[in-house]
């Protein structure tokens, strides 16, 4: 379990200080793939590296399984990496060695024995699916490739947390699909702690459970990613949620009432529901916009209705979609 | 002039000394050549590596004080004129090899000059690397001396390479100049036929000589360099 406790890291520039962190509380669970997402500027970078204190927090404290990583002497501190690897966004491998001597690297600083982490780096090849490229040199791999040799290497020393950043920036669409795929399998099989710094909205849907939006250097929003999702409070989270600016909405007619249905996961019986509302209760709903989400084997879904003006009528409208259950119903004082 | 250069006297007399002392010449300002540079590297690299790994971001910093020490020592070294060094470092000289004239004797001047030279060729060298890729291996758990010695040295191999060429060419030049104490080779034999004795053809031989030594120097050392580099896809 790894636990942030109010910490805040702040930088010190020839044009005056700057707050990159500001008392940033969070807990990451064993097992967790725990998503960290924000606008390039918000933070993340730096909150990842105050994780294995390559960055030190100003203030706060990061806990490793309770242990204060902030309290832990250089050597002890090196000792802990070994178990809270990292790969990043330009995969960051040793040009001038092959792949299986770059898997060795970490190895090779642990002091295990030569022979030995040649045949562990073998058994990771094939782990990331490159069993192949033992001998190569990284600039022969594609990017796709140099990323799995990258993940093989943080694996080596099995470690119990694998810091990402920004590991698919640099990917094509189908490449990012596939090593999150791998990430998820190897988040399955080892059990390993899985923490995704991203700026993809679609990263932390394809494989996180949790995550925390972060914004101006604070976490605005955190939590399970269908519960987030499906419903952002924060600008921020809205933001990413709908980066296109949420939606193209049609405007409501005069004198409705305009609401936010969020279903968190309701929808997954398929039931019409909207369309049984009008059957049942014989009130005729105005969609105005509507997007739905598949999030793990759960789908979620947004909606803005227009209601008819009545008090009696609303009422009876929100009653009717609160007792489906799993549904949040808000009404959008204003434009919608 | 030209004619008087290339008379047929000047011409047997100048195949006469080249039979004679070109060989020798040639071994000497090799052996000189090598032996300095390898000293020079022995010396340089370390101190070039402390440049860099001591900085305030480096990966083990210094006290400010010692870096701007050595900055300032590096750079005294190098101002001095070869000629003046030369004379300035006798009294080494004399307590390293016994004596502060001859071959050998101009090896230790040699490598005082090239040294501090080496040292910011390693220091461009190693400012090359990818600040991320020494960020990985701390993120590794590795030491400051496994950094330096593991991934800061290795994988600057092609431009160190490249900088050794340069530095090696340097000193080639160098050992030239050392004619004046006493030390032979390619350039005493230039200066002491061409320019006392007036024997003009004998100094442009040697100086081909000197021309070539550099070509293939530079040639060895480039293709080393490509050789030695993964980044190339081949």
């Amino acid at each position: 379990m790894i636990e942030l406790k109010n910490m805040s890291k702040t930088f010190r520039t020839a044009a005056g200080t700057v707050e990159a962190l500001k008392n940033i509380s969070l807990t990451v669970n064993d097992g967790d793939i725990y998503g960290i997402i924000g606008m390039s500027g918000a933070g993340k970078s730096t909150l990842v590296r105050c994780i294995n204190m390559l960055e030190r927090p100003t203030e706060g404290k990061v806990l490793m399984d309770g242990q204060d990583m902030g309290a832990l002497s250089q050597k002890e501190l090196r000792k802990v990496r070994r178990e809270v690897t990292m790969i990043f966004q330009g995969f960051n491998l040793l040009m001038q060695k092959t792949c299986l001597r770059n898997i060795c690297f970490p190895l090779e600083l642990a002091g295990v024995k030569k022979a030995d982490a040649k045949k562990r780096a073998k058994e990771l090849l094939e782990i990331v699916g490159l069993p192949d490229k033992a001998e190569s040199y990284p600039a022969q791999l594609s990017g796709g490739q140099q990323q799995r040799i990258a993940i093989a290497r943080a694996l080596a020393t099995e470690p119990k947390v694998l810091l990402c950043d920004e590991a698919t920036s640099a990917l094509d669409p189908k490449t990012t699909h596939d090593i999150l795929e791998l990430l998820r399998d190897i988040n399955k099989r080892l059990g390993i702690t899985i923490i995704m710094i991203t700026h993809q909205m679609s990263v932390v849907e394809e494989i996180c459970n949790r995550v925390a939006i972060l914004d101006g250097g604070v976490v605005v929003e955190e939590g399970e990613v269908s519960t987030v999702f499906a419903d952002p409070h924060s600008d921020a989270a809205k933001r990413l949620v709908a980066p296109d600016g949420e939606e193209e909405v049609v405007p409501a007619n005069p004198g409705e009432r305009v609401f936010r249905i969020v279903f968190n996961g309701a929808m997954a019986a398929g039931a019409p529901l909207i369309t049984q509302m009008a059957i049942d209760e014989r009130i005729a709903a105005n969609i105005l916009y509507a997007s739905t989400k598949c999030l793990g084997d759960k789908v979620y879904g947004n909606m803005l209705l227009g209601l008819p003006e009545e008090e009696e009528t609303v009422q009876r409208a929100v009653k009717y979609l609160n007792e489906v259950g799993n549904v949040i119903i808000t009404e959008v004082k204003g434009d919608a | 002039m030209l004619s008087k250069i290339f008379s047929s006297d000047a011409i047997a007399e100048a195949l006469t000394i080249l039979k004679e002392e070109i060989p020798f010449a040639l071994w000497e300002t090799s052996y000189v050549t090598v032996l300095a540079t390898a000293f020079a590297i022995v010396l340089g690299l370390p101190l070039g590596v402390l440049l860099v790994a001591g900085e305030k971001n480096g990966v083990r910093p210094l006290p400010k004080g010692v870096m701007h020490v050595l900055n300032v020592v590096i750079n005294l070294l190098r101002s001095i004129p070869f000629l003046i060094l030369m004379i300035l470092v006798f009294p080494l000289t004399r307590l390293i090899v016994g004596t502060s004239v001859g071959t050998t004797a101009s090896i230790v001047p040699l490598v005082i000059a090239a040294f501090p030279f080496v040292a910011r060729l390693v220091e461009s060298s190693l400012r090359e690397i990818n600040p991320n890729i020494i960020e990985m291996a701390q993120s590794m758990g590795a030491s400051p001396m496994q950094i330096i010695v593991k991934v800061m040295i290795p994988e600057s191999i092609p431009s160190l390479i490249s900088n050794f060429t340069i530095a090696i060419t340097t000193v080639l030049g160098y050992t030239a100049m050392s004619g004046i104490i006493g030390g032979g080779g390619l350039g005493k034999i230039a200066i002491n036929y061409g320019y006392y004795r007036y024997k003009y053809l004998v100094m442009l031989i040697a100086v081909i000589i000197l021309i070539v030594l550099v070509q293939v120097f530079q040639s060895i050392g480039t293709r080393l360099a490509v050789k030695l580099d993964r980044r190339v896809k081949h």
